[in-house]
């Protein structure tokens, strides 16, 4: 194994998939998600029903993204996974309950129909909690944890702060817009009109969120705004902002016009990405903030390489079948034909 | 009161894997007994397979839905209950577990939503690859987490570096000495199981009259092919028994509640193992079955637990029970099935369905026996997580309180109660219904639901598929 190594940096390469790969997951499991958090506000049966038939087919696949991440991260970093997990036992048990409840949903609500009321709240309530405790945990995250070498030395409460909530609200509209994107592109009429005026009110929550926390970030934690505000990083990172404000811009538009079918979802999509961007640049090379560097909290070679064949032979296969069963199920989803 | 976050850690560990470990246990078996239907109604086109095909997809896609949710909850685990073992294992066992999300996951997947719901979208034969890749996915996905388990059973292929697990020839660790006899194990157990519960299906259609044709085809093909595969299994089960006699001895000799080495050594059928003085009381035991079975010898040892330091024991009565209810089970199912395949000579079982009854209660008798398999062989590998090299106590994250964990095993015990109970209500409702045929017109609209997406779409977009 040690000849394959020379020259590469199997850490860096998997900075990158495993960046890639939590990306994927926040926007899969994000749009429906989404969809779920909007389920609660929809207005009758009907466009609940059309709402929960447009993700039925995916939701599975796009949760398997988020086994992946995590297994990906214990892969390529497992003491950051080792410090990172018990910090945040409380947020991921919400999460993971929160997901049952949604996930079991999908069928109980039609077989079990005379408990549809509680496996529709458990759909509803599930994606929001699940979302929340997400943001939870991300917020944690960036602030960081107490640790002894490493080891995770905190309480299990320490993550719960005013700063990790407010991420958690911020997702929630975050996912919310995603999921009203996707609505959009799947469903017309009434519902798709209903679908951008949720999406409006989620994007001014996300405008609002992304501007707060950028704010409370860069004075919070001197490092982080230091990279972002001093010389020459003024320079080179104000590109990012500026776009940012050009792409919620035509989000606006587009979720204001009726023609616009994509649009919103692909402005949602640009926005995550933006965040994403800059919470990488922020963060980076820290895989535990403030602690640990990725290339400390590497996994050995042999276990690197010994993935990576796989993963780059698997990948393309993967994104072509994937690809696939959503392009069975495109176009727009329908209330039954013969419904009435 | 002192609450040990270890031992609340392991019963959570225990409630939740117990619950999962239920739903892979039917859904390995039933996605391949789908995937035959569909091909057979494709080679054949008999529309009673295209039936008996649609009516098990619905009770799959149930099963499978809460596999997958259960199945999400055990990555995390492994962190935030059991963050020593993940860094110390990581190197190892990550990339198998990440092997399993890769390679079976996301083909699992993505061709289940085409199963479930694009029978009319797609032409009949990708219909019949969607099937045939979710068994794959589901077979793959039992490769890579038994390659896992069985690794932490017998390692191998590994070095120590600062504490940590490094591999060093990855084929010896992904067949490691156990998994091969594990896989094959599992697997079979798992058709089995799947056997059984569409035995149990197929005689209950059969008894009351509805839907006879297809409870008596279900009925006899799964009645043929139990009959070989209940003898495999014991056979696998046997063989299974001598690598771990080999390679896992103290597990072994508490699964024969063996305190003392004896030479020959006799068999004891029963016995309430007293751990604190290491003796058997009440024991039945049979002199030099012990040896013949296991050594295949007259008068070979088998080492008792005396040999080994008593802080590196099992708890013997966990794996003793467990061992002997798994095999009662197993010899149980082959007298069903002998017995049922010498009645059905001359149809003398579909004339009088009352001798179906006992298959009509055969349904759990799978995964009682999946159950006590794993209980065997998981208590036995105590008191190591990493067998012989990682003992269980230095494996819990050490930040963790007590409380910190009776809250998670309790938010998961009312979960789980309120899950399991809901899903099992559901998929008996369908299988009281019958593999009926939905006319689509008259079909209430299904959120989400298989086959009913055929009139969800309009007509225009069935035929561009198909052409």
């Amino acid at each position: 194994m040690t000849t394959l190594t020379l020259g590469l940096d199997f850490v860096l390469i998997w900075t990158i998939i495993l960046g890639v790969g939590v990306f994927f997951y926040v926007l899969l499991d994000g749009f429906d998600l989404g969809v779920g958090i909007l389920f609660g506000l929809a207005p009758d049966t009907a466009s609940r029903n059309l709402a929960m038939n447009s993700i039925a087919p995916i939701w599975d696949g796009n949760e398997t993204w988020l086994v992946l991440g995590s297994m990906g991260l214990l892969a390529a970093f497992p003491i950051a996974f080792a410090i990172i997990m018990p910090a945040v036992y409380f947020p991921i048990l919400i999460m993971l309950l929160s997901l049952i409840f949604r996930g079991v949903a999908f069928e109980f609500r039609y077989r079990d129909s005379e408990h549809r009321t509680l496996w529709d709240h458990g759909f509803n309530y599930g994606s929001v909690l699940a979302t929340f405790a997400q943001g939870i945990v991300l917020g944690a995250f960036v602030q960081g944890f107490r640790t002894d070498g490493n080891v995770f030395t905190g309480s299990s409460l320490d993550c719960f702060t005013p700063f990790s909530v407010l991420v958690g609200v911020c997702l929630v509209f975050g996912y919310s817009l995603l999921g009203a994107g996707w609505l959009v592109l799947k469903t017309e009429g009434k519902m798709q009109s209903w679908a951008r005026a949720m999406g409006r009110w989620a994007f001014i929550g996300v405008c609002g969120a992304i501007l707060v926390v950028s704010i409370w970030t860069s004075i919070a934690f001197p490092d982080i705004g230091s990279r972002w505000f001093s010389w020459p990083g003024i320079a080179l990172l104000t590109p990012i902002p500026v776009v940012t404000v050009v792409v919620a811009w035509l989000e606006w538009r587009s979720l204001n016009r009726t023609d616009s079918e994509a649009g919103p979802f692909i402005g949602g999509v640009a926005l995550f990405a933006l965040s994403y961007l800059g919470l990488g640049i922020s963060l980076f090379p820290y895989v535990v903030p403030h602690r640990l560097t990725l290339w400390q909290a590497g996994s050995d070679p042999s276990a690197q390489v010994f993935l990576l064949i796989g993963t780059l032979f698997l990948l393309p296969v993967i994104l072509m079948y994937t690809g696939w069963s959503y392009w069975v199920f495109r176009g727009k989803v329908r209330a039954d034909a013969g419904y009435h | 009161m002192t609450l040990d976050p270890l031992i609340l850690s392991r019963l959570q560990f225990v409630w939740v894997i117990g619950w999962h470990i239920l739903l892979p246990a039917f859904t390995i078996g039933l996605a391949s007994f789908i995937a035959a239907m569909e091909g057979a109604h494709i080679v054949t086109g008999r529309e009673v397979l295209f039936r008996i095909s649609s009516f098990w997809i619905k009770i799959f896609s149930i099963a499978f839905g809460m596999g997958v949710v259960s199945g999400v909850v055990m990555p995390f685990q492994l962190g935030t209950n059991w963050s020593r073992y993940s860094a110390a294992t990581a190197n190892i066992l990550a990339p198998l577990f990440a092997y399993e999300g890769i390679v079976a996951f996301f083909l699992e997947a993505a061709f289940l939503g085409v199963l479930l719901f694009g029978r009319k979208l797609v032409p009949r034969w990708a219909h019949f690859v969607a099937a045939l890749m979710v068994a794959l996915g589901t077979l793959f996905s039992a490769f890579w987490i038994l390659s896992a388990n069985s690794w932490m059973q017998t390692p191998q292929g590994y070095k120590i570096v600062d504490g940590n697990f490094v591999a060093v020839d990855w084929f010896a660790v992904v067949f490691n000495p156990s998994f091969p006899y594990r896989f094959a194990h599992m697997v079979c157990a798992s058709y089995i199981t799947t056997g059984f519960v569409v035995l149990s299906v197929g005689a209950w259609l059969i008894r009351k009259g509805r839907f006879a044709e297809e409870g008596r085809l279900m009925f006899s093909i799964t009645l043929w092919l139990l009959l070989l595969l209940v003898p495999l299994q014991i056979f696998l089960g046997d063989q299974h028994g001598l690598n771990t006699l080999e390679y896992q001895p103290a597990k072994l000799a508490a699964i024969e509640g063996d305190f003392k080495t004896e030479s020959p050594t006799p068999l004891n059928l029963f016995a309430i193992p007293d751990q604190n003085t290491a003796t058997d009381r009440f024991d039945v035991a049979i002199p030099r079955l012990g040896s013949i079975i296991l050594m295949h010898s007259w008068t070979g040892t088998v080492k008792g637990l005396d040999q080994f330091p008593r802080q590196d024991w099992p708890t013997v009565i966990f794996p003793f029970f467990a061992f002997r209810i798994m095999v009662g089970v197993g010899f149980l199912m082959l007298t069903l099935v002998i017995w049922g395949n010498w009645m059905r000579r001359g149809d003398r079982l579909f004339r009088n369905p009352r001798l179906l009854r006992p298959f009509e209660f055969a349904a759990p008798l799978g995964f009682i026996a999946v159950i006590a398999g794993w209980v065997t062989t998981e208590t036995g590998r105590q008191p190591w997580t990493v067998y012989g090299l990682l003992r269980t106590v230095d494996s819990v994250s050490p930040s963790l309180t007590g409380w910190d964990v009776l809250v998670s095993l309790l938010c998961y015990i009312v979960a789980y109660a309120v899950i399991f109970p809901s899903g099992w209500i559901v998929m008996s409702r369908i299988v009281r219904r019958g593999p009926e045929v939905v006319v689509a017109e008259d079909a209430e609209v299904e959120s989400g639901r298989a086959g009913h997406p055929i009139t969800e779409l309009s007509a225009s977009r069935s035929e561009d598929a198909t052409q």
